[in-house]
């Protein structure tokens, strides 16, 4: 349901985040371009997770997918920052389609086993083959080149230019949620998750659908981490590994599956949290162990999950 | 070039069995709960951290940290399960997943609060100290105590399932628990006992791990829990002799990678547990689901 209001929410979003761009100081936009990079990935795996209901365990692959097929276009082919990011995305997608292509065969279980396993494998082939990858090294200085327009180059070396690149795909990631979980392509993916069985017989390959939603959630996944490295100037191999995998389902726990704005208030609030804990101690991840318990075991909606269902339920009361 | 086989055949056999024996855990909680346990990888980190604390408690002996510090382990397992796994089991799997996947959160910091990030140097074990020759080579006798540990587990284990009362009540419940439960069987507390049993199969694993490995570092659990997923996938989930079969096979084939293949070691291992998801995901000795 997308009222004016939604609109009008996100338009206000995105003045702001303009508004941030022009003002703020480095590590104000180093920490929202973190958020923005987090959220197009979470915003890709909740397509996936939140609205088809699959659980993928290797998603850190296809982010790594676009980190090292950035790095390694920037170092060998061409070091225009668009023509590196499409390669990246083009690499995750790639990747995407093939591991896809067996992982959804299953479901539940056997589904975040087999990407799991897909996972793993991608990064013991990024740890070892070191003369490609660098191995336990990653792929160090990949730089911020100006975009090249024929007429005029647009800058990207500083934070504060480089910001309104990843704003603008940001932009775009949203975008795309949107017009996906308005679509009947959506619709379908959400029949799929509530029950297979009936879509099926409706007519549609749900396999086919499936592998849909994997493919855009991995090309997603692909663009953060093309963005990441361009942000951080190099790729690690940990981005791969599936422990990285689970920051996405944190972020959507966090926010609120299958919602447009919980990827992105998970985003928020998982960096911003991470950022808060680590100025007073090193052990953040009890923090967000025990963050996670408290939305299982009580808020499973997670942050926009439980405010609609607090409004609602006001509502409700009131008519 | 025969010794040198036989030494990674050895070398193999003994990872295998503490594969095995996280796995064993790992195996029994999911058949009988249906609850796939991410945070079994730290109980096996928990109970060699507990051992040490066990071990430097009562003057540097192993064997009572060894004999103690898996079931103070179980107890940690009592209250996980007591008080949190108990209130996901009506849900989806994802939710029971991640549930567990925070414990994996919990414990890792924790025990960097409790014992430090820096590793840990571990004393041998009283009595297996040393080391034989076997075909001119020295081979660490603590190692071959490893490996017939872990088929007695085995054949423990089986005993348990297949002759005693306790054994047939776990394999009901697995394979019906609307029925068990309606024949009078208390599911919730086979659950508890059965989750409290399993953990501390993990935490003994990761006892025997403490001589064995000579260090003890924050992030042991999240290496082997992997390792078990695979062994677990590849023998069928809920499957024991399956789990067995399994990490025989991943630790001969992780012992063989790593002295012929060193750069694909551990793609083959991931290989083979897709293959296997793949094309029988039910695995070699599970039922069809």
């Amino acid at each position: 349901m997308i009222t004016n209001k939604a609109y009008m929410a996100f338009g206000l979003l995105l003045a702001g985040l303009v508004v941030l761009g022009l003002a703020g100081d480095r590590f104000l936009l180093y920490i929202s371009m973190r958020i923005m990079i987090l959220a197009i990935f979470a915003l890709g795996f909740d397509i996936l997770f939140g609205r088809t209901g699959l659980l993928s365990f290797g998603h850190g692959a296809f982010y790594a997918g676009g980190a090292y097929g950035v790095a390694l276009c920037y170092m060998h082919l061409a070091k225009d920052p668009l023509l590196c990011l499409l390669a990246g995305v083009l690499l995750a997608t790639g990747l995407a389609l093939v591991i896809g292509f067996f992982c959804v065969r299953h479901t539940e279980i056997y589904f975040a086993m087999l990407t799991l396993a897909f996972g793993m494998m991608v990064f013991s082939l990024i740890w070892n083959l070191r003369e490609i990858t660098g191995g336990d090294d990653g792929l160090v200085g990949v730089g911020r080149q100006a975009i090249n327009l024929g007429l005029f180059k647009i800058p990207l070396r500083k934070e504060s230019e480089f910001y309104f690149l990843v704003l603008a795909f940001f932009t775009g990631a949203i975008w795309v949620a949107h017009r996906i979980r308005t679509s009947p392509f959506g619709l379908i993916l959400a029949g799929i998750r509530e029950n297979d069985r009936r879509t099926e017989f409706a007519g549609v390959n749900i396999r086919n659908y499936r592998l849909a939603a994997f493919v855009i959630s991995g090309a997603m996944a692909g663009l953060a981490g093309g963005l990441g490295v361009l942000l951080e100037s190099n790729a690690t191999p940990h981005i791969s590994h599936w422990s990285h995998s689970s920051d996405p389902v944190l972020v959507g726990l966090i926010g609120g599956l299958n919602t447009l704005a919980g990827p992105l208030v998970g985003s928020l609030v998982f960096v911003g949290l991470k950022e808060l804990v680590m100025r007073f101690t090193t052990y953040w991840m009890l923090f967000f162990g025990v963050v996670l318990l408290i939305i299982l075991l009580g808020f499973r909606g997670g942050v926009v999950g439980t405010l609609v269902q607090r409004l609602a339920g006001r509502r409700e009361v009131r008519s | 070039m025969l010794q040198s086989i036989v030494h990674v055949c050895l070398a193999g056999l003994s990872q295998g069995m503490f594969i095995w024996l996280v796995a064993s855990g790992l195996t029994l909680i999911f058949g009988v709960l249906g609850v796939l346990n991410f945070a079994h990888g730290s109980f096996y980190m928990l109970g060699a951290y507990f051992c040490f604390m066990v071990l430097r408690a009562l003057g540097e002996n192993f064997w009572w940290g060894l004999l103690l510090g898996p079931v103070c382990v179980a107890a940690v397992g009592y209250l996980v399960e007591r008080f949190f796994l108990r209130r996901v089991y009506g849900l989806e799997l994802p939710y029971q997943l991640l549930l567990t996947f925070a414990f994996v959160l919990l414990f890792d910091d924790l025990v960097k609060i409790f014992w430090g990030a820096a590793s840990i140097g571990t004393p041998p074990a009283p009595g297996l100290a040393d080391s034989i020759m076997i075909l001119g080579r020295r081979f660490p006798s603590y190692n071959l105590f490893v490996i017939a540990v872990g088929p007695l587990l085995a054949l423990g284990l089986w005993g348990l399932l297949e002759k005693t009362w306790a054994g047939r009540i776990i394999r009901a419940s697995s394979s019906d628990r609307e029925m068990a439960s309606a024949l009078g069987v208390k599911v919730p507390t086979l659950f508890t006992a059965v989750f409290v049993f399993g953990t501390w199969l993990g935490a003994l694993g990761g006892g025997l791990a403490v001589p064995y490995l000579g260090l003890l570092t924050p992030g042991m659990g999240e290496q082997i829990i992997i390792e078990a997923f695979v062994v677990a996938v590849i023998g069928g989930l809920g499957s024991l002799k399956g789990a067995f079969l399994g990490a025989l096979v991943i630790g001969l084939l992780s012992a063989f990678g790593t002295r012929f293949l060193p750069t694909f070691d551990m793609f083959l291992t991931f290989i083979l547990m897709a293959g296997v998801l793949l094309w029988r995901p039910q695995g070699f000795f599970g039922e069809a689901r």
